[in-house]
């Protein structure tokens, strides 16, 4: 207790120089926090993607459609437990700016393939009895303020309809949740019969498939399993875990782990110099009040103990202040408006607040060895 | 001595002779401030390449033409018939073989990218032989063009810097056809130099496109002729298209892209400008503190508040400055022309880029730095200031 006494003491001493270091390592924090998120949506839901599910696409690219009479053969092989089909529709809704994906997929198969898009029973059954039915993420419904029963209009460039007309209209009846934090919740499906009768061109074709596998060990062997099944046909495939197709498309967008790493690293070489900066002054400031502690009798490494708490203390109010901040943030939505989540996984938050405490054990360390190897003496001369 | 500016000098003159013997704190507050303005050009300097990239070289008199109500040429189908009526308009440029305009086709082909061995998505442009008048830019730096009618492709210099496979003379893979790499050029720097580009015919032939085709690159005879010949398309009953300058195309597809990095780098240099703010007073007040004799000294002999004040502003200034001027530094040195590649969303393809760090951005990031360093100053030079000289001089 008497130890906490005197490091409120010594941090009370010059509450300017104390409030300006906490407010310092605080940005350092809150910019982990920020960055943390704005990582995780460029990733892409590479954490999230599931580890039983594999993704099946066109050897050529993603944009080639293949056949659908490809599901049925895929569902004949070993160790596939089940399949669904799912198509890019690429639809405008009143401004380009207001992007969004949407998808035509097969209600039942979708949600028996993604039991993280929790859709009410009751809106579950409408979608099945609407062929013109849509639903959509919380986000996006929240995003436009669409409620069910809504008639959304979508132009889609790509998809003409078999009347001549690009404007197709869903009739929304549902509004899907994730089941964790990092769900996406911005996309709309509506269903594929609709869609394949309605369009004019491309009857048959879908864009990718997705694969659940029984043991998610023989993913690997499954996938190859697949592409070894459609070699040599007019529509060779690729086939990925989710995991891999969503990095590979998160490093489409460039080594983002890597500039966030490098802006990261800048942050906190910064707040370290900042702060051991702070730390080493005061200590030095105070060379004779130590040499006092341990002509009373604090022994080396009580002295070092203080020193170093202080550090300690300013680290981690400062981090806990900052990712505190940061949180708050994060969960008012991304500044952009065009990332589909936006949030910080648990594991990250643990780690800041590790970090935190290296860095009070850093910043703290020298001046603490310092005064540590104080001699009474010495210390007491320079008074 | 008496003239306010010529104390404002002397005290100064001593206050950054002193600056070594506070070569901690001082020394934090110049790195701090040398991190924030790395990261903040860093970050633009990505923008502003991307940008580049995206719009360079493209000449004022060229359009392109698309499908009604499509904002990339990706969506876009135009069929034979349509690309006939617009390279028979009038207003068009010409050569020896005639009208100035190239119906091709864009598809995307997964490559992997050599930095992490993951597949990209690679544009794969077919060109009319009107494709070189319409950009002059285009230039072949290594082999030659690719022949009409035969599986050859030429590369652009990012495409092959980025991508791998696409050497000189290697062959390519893409479905059931297989492409020979005869060419690489170049092209002024602008979004070309990421594409690949063959045959639109032979490329019809591998997609089963028959004779439809996605966009016409067309060059006018003058870039004031564009409303003429966009109203001439238009008001046309057998077309339905969209008739866009090829800079204000371009423009319209990096928008994406540009305006991610550029609202997230600012976003991150302002935070860190805060932090580097707070950095900055601290080393100030220390520095105010540290002198505090000397200036309730100085005061006592006559000096004004005002060249105090002056005296403190300016040596935060200066700290700041130089803290600016590294960043900037590190910021050239390091990151400028470092190449890399981007998903560019409205094409769904690859931009291959080069981080530009021009002088704006480097006039802008020392910029920032003299502001922290003023607002850093302006407070402890104020407490100097006001510093009441008789408990300053007791402290003796």
């Amino acid at each position: 207790m008497k130890y906490l006494l005197l490091v409120a003491a010594n941090l009370r001493r010059k509450k300017l120089r104390t409030v300006l270091t906490l407010l310092s390592v605080l940005v350092g924090f809150l910019l982990y926090g920020y960055l943390g998120a704005i990582e995780v949506a460029l990733g892409q839901g590479v954490e999230v993607a599931g580890a039983d599910r594999l993704v099946v696409r066109h050897r050529v690219s993603i944009v080639q459609p293949l056949p659908q009479s490809y599901g049925a053969r895929i569902s004949r092989l070993a160790g596939v437990e089940d399949t669904m089909h799912a198509s890019w529709f690429g639809g405008v809704y009143q401004d380009p700016r207001n992007f969004f994906a949407q998808i035509p997929v097969e209600p039942d198969r979708f949600q028996a393939m993604y039991p993280e898009y929790v859709l009410p029973a009751g809106q579950a059954e409408a979608w099945r009895r609407t062929r013109t039915g849509a639903i959509v993420g919380r986000r996006t419904a929240d995003r436009f303020g669409w409620k069910i029963g809504d008639r959304i209009p979508i132009q889609a460039p790509i998809w003409q309809k078999k009347d001549g007309g690009n404007t197709w209209e869903f009739d929304l009846v549902g509004i899907y949740d994730g089941r964790d934090k990092g769900t996406d919740t911005t996309t709309l499906y509506l269903r594929y019969d609709y869609f394949d009768e309605s369009r004019a061109v491309g009857k048959g074709l879908v864009g990718w498939y997705v694969v659940r596998v029984k043991d998610p060990e023989q993913a690997e062997s499954v996938a190859r399993a697949i592409d070894a099944e459609f070699a040599n046909s007019p529509a060779e495939t690729k086939t990925e875990t989710e995991g891999a197709f969503a990095g590979a498309f998160a490093r489409q967008i460039g080594d983002i782990g890597r500039i966030m790493r490098a802006i990261l690293g800048a942050v906190f070489f910064t707040i370290l110099l900042v702060a051991g900066n702070t730390m080493a002054l005061s200590v030095r400031e105070r060379t004779s009040e130590l040499g006092v502690l341990k002509a009373l009798g604090f022994s080396n490494r009580q002295v070092m103990a203080v020193v170093l708490a202080e550090s300690g203390v300013l680290a981690l109010a400062g981090a806990g202040a900052g990712l505190g901040l940061a949180w708050f943030l994060v969960g008012r939505g991304d500044p952009t408006g065009m990332l589909a989540v936006f949030y910080v996984p648990a594991a990250r938050w643990a780690a800041g607040l590790a970090l935190a405490a290296g860095l009070g054990l850093v910043a703290g360390l020298l001046p603490a060895v310092q005064a540590m190897r104080l001699r009474i003496t010495d210390a007491l001369r320079r008074a | 001595m008496t003239h306010p500016i010529l104390q404002a000098a002397a005290v100064t003159w001593i206050s950054l002779r002193t600056i070594p013997q506070r070569r901690g704190s001082s020394g934090a507050a110049v790195f701090g401030i040398a991190g924030v303005v790395a990261v903040l050009v860093g970050t633009l300097s990505i923008a502003q390449g991307f940008r580049q990239a995206m719009t360079a070289a493209v000449a004022p008199e060229n359009v392109v033409v698309l499908r009604g109500g499509v904002d990339s040429e990706m969506l876009s189908i135009l069929g034979p018939e349509e690309v006939r009526v617009v390279e028979d308009t009038a207003g068009l440029a010409r050569d020896a073989r005639g009208a100035l305009a190239s119906a091709e086709l864009y598809v995307v082909i997964d490559l992997p990218k050599r930095s992490s061995g993951t597949d990209a998505n690679v544009p794969l442009r077919g060109v009319g032989p009107a494709a070189y008048g319409v950009r002059p830019e285009v230039q072949i730096t290594a082999g030659r063009r690719f022949e009409p009618g035969r599986s050859e492709i030429i590369a652009g210099r990012g495409a092959a810097a980025e991508f791998a496979g696409l050497d000189l003379g290697s062959r390519v893979k893409v479905g059931r056809n297989e492409w020979t790499v005869v060419g690489i050029f170049s092209a002024g720097g602008g979004l070309a130099e990421s594409e690949i580009w063959t045959d639109a015919v032979v490329l019809q032939d591998a997609y089963e496109r028959d004779q439809s085709y996605q966009a016409v690159y067309a060059r006018l005879d003058s870039a004031g002729q564009f409303d003429a010949f966009k109203d001439a398309l238009t008001s046309d009953p057998r077309l339905n298209v969209r008739v866009v300058r090829q800079a204000d195309y371009y423009a319209e597809q990096a928008e994406a892209v540009d305006r991610l990095v550029t609202v997230l780098g600012t976003l991150v240099a302002a935070l860190m400008g805060m932090g580097a703010l707070f950095g900055a007073l601290n080393t100030m007040y220390t520095s105010v503190s540290a002198r505090r004799r000397e200036i309730a000294t100085l005061r006592a002999l006559g000096f004004g508040g005002g060249p105090v004040v002056a005296s403190v502003l300016l040596e935060s200034l200066v700290l700041a400055l130089a803290g600016g001027a590294i960043g900037a530094g590190l910021a050239c040195g390091l990151l400028d022309g470092y190449r890399a590649s981007t998903l560019n969303w409205q094409s769904f393809s690859q931009v291959a880029f080069a981080f530009a760090v021009t002088p704006q951005l480097l006039l802008e990031g020392v910029a920032y730095a003299a502001g922290i360093g003023l607002i850093g100053g302006a407070f402890p030079a104020i407490r100097a200031a006001r510093l009441p000289v008789a408990v300053a001089l007791r402290d003796l």
